[in-house]
């Protein structure tokens, strides 16, 4: 079985016309005076999904998270929770939790006082509070810091605080505002697999916000990602970044070349684009375009293969290595095409040293395979 | 936040001020436009609750512009008003000549100085403004502590006359309203980064001429601030020129008490509340420009 | 702003220094001296502090001070907290220009206009002068201090903590209460200490608003200044000026221990995570 991505999942209740959504967004229309921060966007969020916001600051991810908890009204349109319209019911009364970006963790209440507070609020007897809490502080790991004051922390501590505090009410629903964005790259790389196994033990869903890709795509089922109030592209993690649906997220996910072209023809199952950018161009598509109509291909640049020859089969071209840049890893290349163009590859180092390496100003060739991008009509 | 917090939040406060802040204006305004009556209160009409809306109607009509005419011809008020401005200009001026020195300094104090020397600059302005007035009269007295240290240094012959004269007015308001002048500016100076300074200097400034185009240029809101905080309430003041000055300063907050406490002319110290007010309007509106802009850039 | 300290610097901050406090130091010493003459130094005595207890007037006037500062204050207090809220929270409503201006105008508004209009307007609702008179006045200035000084922690203050509140099942006025009011303490505190000191000073506004019977202390001792310098004036300022500074010098005690101790809390939480 070919599949997008190298992830086979037992989890795609998407893909399952007979499920039910948890959560649906349906035509939410929000403003703030003038200003559209959402614009008639419908979506759906299913139980146990671990479902990601993704896109730029300002495109509206927080504030479809903060309807969720109440904190705004959409000015058209319904939330659905588990069928039910959440319509004026405020955020003290929602079954739902949030874990704030600045985590809020109250500064005048000590860690456990912090954990308790929403128990206390429900009116949690006296000692199933102190076994929640505690229970709460064991999975992440703080039992120990149970009585410190939250500036007594350091910040990986303050976000588990946070974390504890927002799920010890055992919401079925929980929502998180870039909830690893205050923590430095190394942290915030091992707190993402934390947060994934924190997921799966409590049965719980998960919407996150955030910008950053990496962090998206690490965690999430799917993922949504926005741009000016709409949402653009809803996928798996694979599907948003091997078969993006525009220009916007091929670009916003990862490094990607675009060839702009015209499409010569369709026949079984090929695109013909010819002359983008001083060569032409076969691409694996069973869509029908229309002959003549303006496309881009994009593909990635770990799919460009380089070479000093030209090779066999395949889409290729000639050019100039114009940077190059050793990462460790991968080392990123720019080749400037004969046509102009800058194209960039990149190649996984597998071995320590390489024999007779590709250099700068040498002439190379570029190549692709037909199914190595996809085509992109806006 | 809920609705009935919000309204309760907005209306308690506002209603107070409006009652107790704006009214009075109001009814200043009004009685600036009566006439002087021997009685109690001592002015003429009066408002006369029973009489509801039509009353109200008829106390408007009975306007009187007497009363400002009187403060246009009587060159006392009109000198009144000028020597206000003056010695409010004037000292103002003194003060941020003392005060801005004084805020450079403690701002290049160093880290673990400034608190103590910014408590230091609180401290008076916790304690009682009359007694800070009041403890400079035993050192300008003929016979006070400044003319004592004088002659026992030989600078002088004989006592300098300093109390109940303008020179007195003067030190008064820039001893009492330093801390106004200092709070200001050394806020704006203790947040400007030295880098800028350095920086300056690195593109080759002289020390000096960084100073002047970037220490200068940026404290100059707090500059700004401190200088309407001195000069809008010396404009009005009263206790220092009374207490200090003599029978030949004249300031307007004075001639008012005057007017009001020793003549009983209520009228009058109406008119002259309302044209001290119109003179300072200016001031204050930039004042609070100054502060919504301060408020603002905190957010 | 940092730097080198210069001696221009120095100079400036010492003679600074000199100019605010050497007044008062002297009004102290003088409190101390023998003589009726101020300013004639005749050695130490303490016989002006034991005439004050025997002035019934002076007592009186400083006892209504203090019951009128302490009414004041605290309905400032509220009062100007709420105010505070209203301008932070509230960035739209009805007449909110009008409202800043009132908050802000009364800070640098003349005493004497300030207590001329009060006094005109209890009088045209045919209210007697008294006690109640200059509390009220009291308030109505020092509301607009307290709002001031609330207001400057209210803008740093994380409107998501009582977001989060709500959110884990706090009802507005709860969470208001539970997080926020506790959260900006301190600032409630420090507007209320201003609201008591302000109207423990004032003057003016008293003279204008006070009637028979609520002669408050700085009146008092206003109308002996007049008569002259006397060292029982000195020996009441002196014990003014005590009590404030011993109220500052505790709160900023008070203040730069916790500091100390958050810092080095913040340091072992730094120190455990490395």
């Amino acid at each position: 079985m070919k599949s997008l991505g190298n992830v086979r999942r037992s989890y795609a209740p998407w893909e399952d016309p007979e499920a039910k959504p948890y959560i649906r967004f349906d035509k939410i229309t929000k403003r703030f005076g003038d200003f559209i921060a959402i614009q008639d966007l419908s979506l759906d969020v299913y139980e146990r999904e671990f479902f990601s916001l993704l896109g730029p600051s300002g495109c509206g991810k927080t504030t479809l998270l903060r309807m969720l908890a109440g904190f705004e009204e959409p000015t058209s349109g319904e939330i659905y929770l588990d069928g039910q319209p959440l319509k004026g019911v405020p955020p003290y009364k929602r079954p739902v939790n949030m874990m704030f970006q600045s985590y809020a963790l109250f500064p005048h209440m000590s860690v456990e006082a912090n954990v308790a507070f929403g128990l206390r609020q429900e009116g949690m007897a006296r000692a199933d509070i102190k076994e929640r809490v505690e229970q709460m502080l064991k999975l992440v790991k703080l039992e120990r810091f149970a009585k410190r004051k939250p500036h007594q922390l350091s910040g990986g501590q303050r976000q588990r605080v946070a974390l504890a505090r927002s799920v010890a009410k055992r919401p079925k629903l929980l929502l998180l505002d870039e909830p690893l964005g205050a923590l430095d790259k190394k942290l915030r790389e091992e707190t993402q697999f934390e947060l994934m196994d924190l997921q799966q033990e409590l049965g719980l869903t998960f919407i996150i916000v955030t910008h950053d890709q990496d962090e998206a795509m690490t965690m999430s089922d799917r993922i949504a990602v926005m741009d000016a109030g709409v949402v653009s592209q809803i996928g798996t993690p694979a599907e948003v970044y091997e078969a993006p649906n525009s220009r916007y997220v091929a670009d916003f996910i990862g490094s990607v070349n675009l060839f702009e072209g015209t499409v010569a023809g369709t026949a079984n199952g090929t695109v013909r684009l010819a002359g983008p950018d001083g060569f032409d161009i076969e691409v694996a598509d069973d869509r029908d375009f229309a002959t003549g109509s303006q496309v881009a291909l994009a593909i990635r640049p770990e799919k460009i293969t380089l070479s000093r020859h030209r090779p066999e089969s395949g889409n290729a071209a000639s050019g100039e290595a114009w940077e190059i840049a050793y990462m460790g890893d991968v080392t990123n290349y720019i080749v400037k095409l004969d046509g102009g163009k800058m194209v960039r590859a990149s190649t996984l180092n597998r071995q320590r040293s390489v024999d007779n390496p590709i250099g700068y100003d040498e002439q190379i060739w570029i190549s692709f395979a037909p199914d190595g991008g996809s085509l992109l009509d806006e | 936040m809920g609705n009935a917090f919000r309204r309760i939040t907005i209306f308690i406060p506002y209603f107070w001020l409006l009652v107790f802040f704006l009214l009075p204006f109001l009814i200043v305004f009004r009685i600036s436009l009566s006439i002087l009556e021997y009685g109690s209160p001592p002015y003429v009409p009066q408002f006369d609750l029973s009489a509801g809306w039509s009353g109200f109607w008829d106390n408007l009509r009975l306007l009187n512009f007497e009363n400002y005419q009187f403060l246009a011809t009587d060159a006392l008020y009109r000198n009144a008003y000028i020597s206000s401005l003056t010695i409010a200009f004037f000292s103002t001026l003194m003060t941020l000549a003392i005060g801005f020195p004084l805020a450079y300094g403690m701002a290049r104090a160093s880290e673990g100085l400034r608190p103590i020397l910014l408590m230091l600059v609180i401290l008076p302005f916790w304690t009682s403004f009359l007694i800070r007035v009041y403890a400079w009269i035993g050192i300008l007295k003929p016979e006070g502590l400044l003319n004592q240290l004088l002659l026992w240094l030989g600078v002088i012959d004989a006592p300098l006359t300093i109390l109940n004269t303008n020179t007195a007015v003067y030190i008064g308001i820039v001893y009492s309203y330093l801390p106004f002048m200092v709070l200001p500016i050394y806020a704006t100076l203790e947040k400007l980064d030295y880098a800028l300074i350095e920086a300056a200097q690195d593109l080759g400034c002289t020390a000096l001429a960084a100073f002047w185009k970037v220490t200068l240029r940026l404290s100059v809101p707090g500059i700004a601030a401190g200088c309407l905080l001195v000069f809008i309430p010396a404009v009005g003041e009263f206790v220092i020129p009374d207490l200090l000055g003599g029978s030949r300063t004249l300031m307007i907050g004075k001639v008012l008490w005057t007017e009001f406490f020793n003549n009983g002319d209520w009228t009058i110290s109406s008119a002259l509340a309302m044209v001290l007010l119109t003179v300072l309007v200016v001031p204050i509106v930039l004042f609070q420009n100054a502060q919504a802009k301060a408020t603002e850039r905190q957010k | 702003m940092s730097g080198r300290w210069t001696r221009f610097n120095i100079t400036s901050v010492v003679l600074g220094f000199a100019f605010l406090y050497l007044p008062i130091v002297l009004l102290v010493i003088f409190s101390f001296n023998e003589s009726r003459l101020v300013t004639v130094w005749a050695g130490f005595s303490t016989k002006w502090y034991r005439e004050l207890f025997n002035n019934q007037g002076l007592i009186n006037a400083a006892w209504v001070t203090l019951r009128v500062a302490f009414l004041s204050a605290s309905i400032a207090t509220v009062l100007g907290t709420l105010a505070a809220l209203a301008l932070v929270r509230y960035t739209r409503f009805n007449g909110r220009t009008l409202f800043t201006g009132m908050v802000y105008a009364p800070l640098v508004m003349p005493e004497v206009i300030t207590g001329l209009s009060l006094l005109l307007l209890f009088v045209a609702i045919g209210f007697d002068r008294g006690f109640w008179t200059v509390t009220l006045a009291h308030i109505t200035f020092s509301l607009c201090f307290v709002a001031v000084v609330v207001q400057s922690r209210l803008v740093n203050f994380d409107m998501s903590l009582e977001e989060a509140a709500q959110d884990l099942g706090c009802p507005p006025f709860q969470a208001f209460y539970k997080i926020t009011l506790p959260v900006i303490l301190p600032a409630v505190l420090s507007g209320w200490m201003l609201a008591f000191t302000l109207s423990l000073d004032d003057l003016v506004i008293a003279s204008f608003n006070s009637g028979p019977g609520a002669t408050t202390l700085p009146m008092k001792i206003y109308s002996q200044v007049r008569l002259g310098v006397t060292p029982e004036i000195n020996a009441v300022c002196t014990i003014l000026i005590g009590i404030v500074a011993i109220g500052v010098l505790i709160a900023a005690v008070a203040n730069k221990r916790r500091a100390v101790r958050r810092r080095r809390d913040e340091q072992t939480a730094f120190d455990e995570f490395a």
